[in-house]
């Protein structure tokens, strides 16, 4: 059994007994790297120097019989829309090429806390935004189980990584499924905690009341232990929520007898796979079997959430991407003519098609005439998909679907089509616009490539999210098998 | 309601944004489809429903205004583009 395969709760033990240094795990992580990165694209900058320095201090911390942290040593990846301090950090756009933050984010400061080891940061959807990690100004990242299609995105860099082996776990954030759909593309588990769990300070805003920084892991026991560590209330984050955060792992009984569970008929409706949605249906007899009960409900108001999800999210796009016009930070064009050049040409020459899409439809959205008929009427909606589902944990524990229509589709594929692209996100967006907690788990494959089980639940029930998805994954072993790499 | 090049153009300057005739044309069909597919709510009687701009019941987070230590003036100017005597350095404002 190599390194890789092992809990992150063995690895620590394995570090407390003196099995394994740090440096030793450190060097695996960077030598898998070294051997799969190439074909995978997942790492953006890779921080040999820092994570060998981080290693050596901890060993010297635990042979001198220092504390250890939640992750002590182990090898971790982040996304590259949250600041670390001294380590670049780009959004994967051009606009941020050699941007090097002064401070840690509040989730990245937690991770250091608890002393994992930093080895870089990922590749990912230029500011978060795409389905498929193809808007990254750096290029692709490569799906380590079939190199011709797509990771998912946006946190396609966090999800590639964690299933080629490159890292033990990563960060990755979601704002309308940007954690779960690439971890059900990649075959590895991706939890979104509920909306002000985790705090956003040092996140990149994309779309402030949507976005949300999570845990992507090989197993839901990491999970777990990853949330531990980055979850609570945050002074620098006026939207961090102020609750107790209870122990994640202690909520991992395998017990689920009496658990209810909705299945929203729309989540299987049309767009849905035949083998995806035979999958999931597989899925549920596992919880029928382990004594929880499902059955098929309503959630009328899911086919609005796209379009609700894209002006909403568009709009906020706009608006919290204004700060970046080429003065304080970022590149600027050359021999500005004026301010307003100045702003115009370096906004134009750093962002993307996608970003500039986006901020076009945000502004849109947002301008003189059109506000009430599109963005209003979208906050409107946005009320109707949550009383959804606020009325379905009325009654049911959980609710259950697949995380995304289809298994992962061919690079290039859908990118001269934003509206398809968008459509990808369907079974993930309502989720987002709830705030309500959600994890994909491996539920097996559809030709050859992995699906993902999407675990719904109410919000701030991470621990009856984590309990349903660990007794799943207790009784299937998808979550153990890895793509063949090189 | 469509979209011309010329809308984009007037919602390209809002935005700060220098658009090629290409990249106007080619965001005037695809904010059409999206928008088009957006039309799809006004099927929702929206008549008494509030708007959620967010999940969370929030208030103003409120703190002392008192003087605090800030950071130090070079770690602030060190990703600027262009300084000078310790200020961001722009183009001249007034003619």
């Amino acid at each position: 059994m190599s390194l890789f395969d092992l809990r992150l709760a063995d690895l620590h033990n394995k570090l407390a007994h003196k099995e394994l240094s740090v440096s030793e795990l450190t060097e695996a992580s960077l030598k898998r790297i070294a051997d799969t990165d190439g074909e995978i694209g997942a790492f953006l900058t890779l921080d040999e120097e820092g994570a060998r320095r981080q290693a050596r201090t901890l060993d010297d911390q635990l042979a001198a019989g220092g504390e250890r942290g939640l992750l002590f040593g182990l090898p971790a990846g982040i996304k590259d829309n949250m600041a670390t301090e001294g380590l670049r950090t780009t959004c994967a756009s051009r606009f941020l090429d050699n941007h090097i933050p002064i401070y840690d984010a509040t989730a990245v400061r937690k991770l250091r806390e608890a002393q994992s080891v930093t080895v870089g940061k990922l590749n990912m959807d230029e500011f978060a935004m795409g389905g498929s990690n193809e808007n990254s100004a750096y290029g692709p990242v490569r799906n380590p189980w079939d190199k011709s299609r797509v990771p998912g995105g946006s946190s396609g860099g966090s999800a590639a990584a964690v299933a080629a082996g490159q890292v033990y776990f990563t960060l990755g954030s979601d704002t309308g499924g940007s954690i779960r759909q690439p971890a059900a593309y990649c075959g590895v588990v991706g939890l979104k905690p509920t909306y002000g769990l985790v705090s956003r300070f040092g996140l990149v805003a994309f779309a402030s009341s949507l976005d949300q920084i999570g845990p992507i892991t090989k197993n839901v026991e990491d999970a777990a232990y990853v949330l531990q560590a980055i979850a609570g209330h945050d002074a620098m984050d006026s939207t961090s929520a102020n609750v107790d955060i209870p122990d994640y792992t202690a909520a991992l009984t395998g017990d689920v007898r009496g658990m209810r569970i909705g299945v929203p008929k729309e989540y299987l409706g049309q767009g849905i796979d035949p083998s995806v949605k035979e999958r999931v249906f597989e899925a549920l007899k596992v919880f029928e079997s382990m004594g929880a009960v499902w059955e098929e409900i309503s959630m009328p108001h899911t086919e609005y959430a796209v379009a609700t999800y894209y002006l909403l999210a568009s709009s906020e796009a706009s608006s919290n991407l204004a700060r970046f016009d080429g003065v304080r930070y970022g590149v600027r064009a050359a021999n500005p003519d004026n301010l307003m050049d100045l702003y115009r040409r370096s906004r134009s020459e750093g962002f993307g098609p996608e970003v500039k899409r986006r901020i076009m439809l945000g502004t849109y959205a947002l301008s003189s005439g059109y506000y009430d008929a599109y963005y209003l009427k979208a906050q409107q909606v946005r009320t109707l998909i949550k009383r959804d589902f606020d009325q379905a944990f009325e009654k049911y524990d959980l609710i259950i679907g697949p995380t995304a229509p289809t298994a992962a589709f061919p690079i290039g594929e859908q990118v001269g089509d934003p509206l398809t692209m968008y459509l990808n996100d369907i079974v993930t967006i309502p989720v987002s616009l709830a705030g309500v907690p959600a994890i994909s788990v491996p539920c097996g494959f559809a030709d050859g490539l992995p699906v993902g089980l999407q675990i719904i639940g109410k919000p701030f029930d991470e621990s009856g999210v984590l309990r349903a998805a660990h007794a799943y994954e207790s009784h299937t072993d998808f979550h153990t098998r890895r793509p063949a790499l090189s | 309601m469509s979209i011309t090049a010329k809308d984009v153009e007037h919602v390209a300057n809002l935005a700060r944004l220098d658009l090629s005739a290409e990249e106007k044309e080619q965001f005037a069909g695809q904010l059409n489809a999206i928008l088009k597919y957006a039309e799809k709510l006004n099927e929702l009687d929206t008549t008494n429903v509030e708007p959620t701009s967010h999940v969370l019941p929030l208030s103003n987070v409120m703190r002392e205004d008192e003087v605090r230590p800030s950071w130090p003036i070079e770690k602030v100017l060190s990703n600027a583009p262009d300084e000078e005597d310790g200020q961001f350095k722009v183009p001249a404002v007034i003619e």
